[in-house]
């Protein structure tokens, strides 16, 4: 009965669990069984790093809203019981002293962690090969990728292990998956949620961020982890309001489509899904106006000279001398570097070279500097929109479906990926991504941007589409 | 602004990473390629607008400065790779030799 329950979603589940129907052991147990069968042989997606015991929650909660809902949780999110790799080397085996705010507010709302999962090392990627422990497959086509950087949580969710995922993103590290697994993938206004606890990448950039097999379930899961934390300073003390605004006609609301995001290289096959998606929200009810964000195309550059600047002061903590791997050395100095040049990879250790480079004197103000500048013109743009009378945007979330595995070894390819997804983090603006169709078998996403803080309208975007699209979406 | 080798070196050492000589060549490829893509920003007029951005923005509000504590899912000790009489033993970062005959 409870394997059938893991696929009614996180609301049937907890009821479920309330009611008695069920316990919350035995949805454990199944989201366990069919962890194990899809990392199996042949049949290995790879979408997990450290998998739950039965019993490793000694009570597990059955009153919360999210009694017994199985949360697979990425590995950079500091977890008891569970060791935070952050898919590197480096932090191979380590045991957090504390959990992620986001975390614990899961499981205060009865959530039960069944596993950690692959990622991009440090988050670094848009395909999870840049994990030390081996590429996540994609489950809809095995010699794909997944996305990234958050590819495993994807997976998990999109194999059935568990109704919830939580990610993170820095540039579109869990909309981007989602699109590729045919899940949905929120990224909710910068400050929202608490980052307490996950691993710091970009810190102007970071934003904790859920997968959802539905919509509602993404909205479950926005809603739990939202909220004023103290151990954020940058989280927001604004108040949280419903997020599982359900489907509706979408009468009064005016959705912009930007052109910048439909450029004559768009897969003739996402643009098509990109037009009956548009066409079903006409229908809904909504005003759909073409709009401009002109500055949309210098989103990459920014965000590549901007994220790396970042993550070479986060990453400076890792030294050997406080966290995990120790590479000994005749001095400190030799012992840190070699430390570090072996438990980075090399995504990582590249990044860390272009962020000190755009750091170093003499070249802050033409990259560094230059590129905040252009950061604010990227989120002016948006501001316009918006004022315009605009309540949202609509745009496919990729430029392809997933792409095969090591099929994009340049750097700056892989990096345009990342391309419609991007301008969101740094605008600090909510986007959700969520199935509207397949090209031959592989899932395609469309991207729902709102203003900041304003993620109900997002929802309700998005609940009208799933809606409307229903099987559609995945045919 | 080509990147040269000793660039990468210099930025190595600022950055604490030890890069083999027979990797340079390929980090110097690939840092000159993706700040290739980087010189369009250049052609952007936006002096003065971040500074025109962050105003118009809500601001940054601060809190009092409090220490407040943490709380630990496990203790402090069970943390610690090995205790002694109520210290952390760890292992050694210098060795004698880096200390010289100063001791």
């Amino acid at each position: 009965m409870s394997a059938a329950l893991l696929d009614l979603g996180a609301g049937a589940i907890g009821a479920a669990v309330r009611e008695g129907r069920a316990t919350a052991a035995s949805v454990l147990d199944a989201a366990l069984e069919r962890l194990r069968a899809v990392h199996e042989g042949e049949t290995d997606l790879h979408a997990v790093l450290h998998a739950a015991t039965q019993g490793l929650e000694s009570e597990p909660l059955t009153a919360g809203p999210l009694a017994g809902v199985p949360v697979a949780v990425k590995d950079n999110f500091c977890t008891r019981g569970l060791p935070t790799g952050c898919g590197s080397k480096i932090l191979q085996g380590w045991m957090s002293p504390y959990e992620a705010t986001a975390v614990r507010k899961l499981r205060e709302a009865g959530a039960v962690i069944v596993a950690k999962t692959n990622m991009d090392e440090f988050a670094m990627g848009s395909s999870t090969e840049n994990s030390a422990y081996g590429p996540s497959r994609n489950p809809h086509d095995r010699t794909r990728a997944p996305g990234g950087s958050s590819g495993g949580s994807a997976v998990a969710v999109a194999a059935g292990i568990a109704p919830i995922g939580l990610g993170s993103e820095t540039g579109g590290s869990v909309r981007q998956p989602a699109s590729f697994c045919g899940v949905v993938g929120v990224k909710p206004t910068y400050g929202r949620v608490s980052r307490f606890g996950l691993v710091a990448f970009a810190s102007s950039l970071d934003c904790v961020a859920p997968f959802g097999r539905t919509v509602d379930d993404a909205a479950f899961a926005t809603e739990v982890i939202s909220g004023h934390d103290p151990h954020d300073a940058t989280s927001s003390d604004r108040p949280v309001p419903s997020m599982r605004v359900g489907p509706g006609p979408l009468a009064g609301l005016v959705v912009g489509v930007p052109t910048e995001y439909f450029p004559d290289s768009l897969d003739p096959a996402v643009r098509a899904h990109c037009e009956r998606a548009i066409a079903a929200l006409k229908a809904q009810g909504a005003t759909v106006r073409e709009v401009s964000l002109p500055h949309t195309a210098l989103a990459i550059p920014v965000y590549y000279i901007i994220a790396p600047a970042e993550a070479s002061a986060n990453l400076a903590r890792f030294d050997g001398a406080r966290y995990g791997l120790r590479v000994a050395a005749p001095g400190v100095q030799e012992m840190f570097a070699a430390t570090r040049a072996t438990g980075f990879g090399p995504e990582v250790t590249r990044r860390i070279l272009l962020g000190t480079y755009v750091l170093s004197a003499g070249y802050y103000d033409a990259y560094y500097r230059k590129a905040q500048e252009v950061r604010a013109l990227i989120t002016a743009d948006f501001a316009r929109v918006f004022a315009s009378g605009v309540h949202a945007l609509f745009t496919p979330t990729t430029p392809t479906p997933a792409f095969k595995l090591g099929a994009i070894t340049d750097p700056y390819e892989m990096y345009l990926s990342d391309i419609f997804t991007v301008t969101a983090n740094l605008a600090g603006i909510p986007g959700l991504s969520l199935p509207i169709g397949r090209v031959q078998g592989l899932p395609v996403g469309g991207q729902i941007l709102a203003s900041h803080f304003d993620e109900p309208t997002m929802f309700r975007v998005a609940y009208a589409l799933e809606e409307a699209l229903g099987v559609e979406a995945h045919r | 602004m080509a990147v040269t080798p000793d660039d990468v070196r210099h930025v190595a050492q600022l950055a604490r990473l030890a890069i083999p000589e027979s990797e340079l060549g390929a980090y110097v490829a690939q840092l000159n390629s993706i700040l290739g893509h980087m010189e369009v920003l250049q052609q952007v007029p936006s002096a003065g607008l971040a500074q025109a951005a962050e105003e118009a923005r809500d601001g940054m509000r601060t809190r009092p400065d409090q220490p407040g504590a943490v709380r630990l899912e496990v203790t402090r000790e069970q943390n610690a790779p090995q205790m002694r009489d109520g210290f952390f033993l760890v292992p050694r970062l210098a060795t004698h030799e880096d200390i010289g005959e100063e001791s």
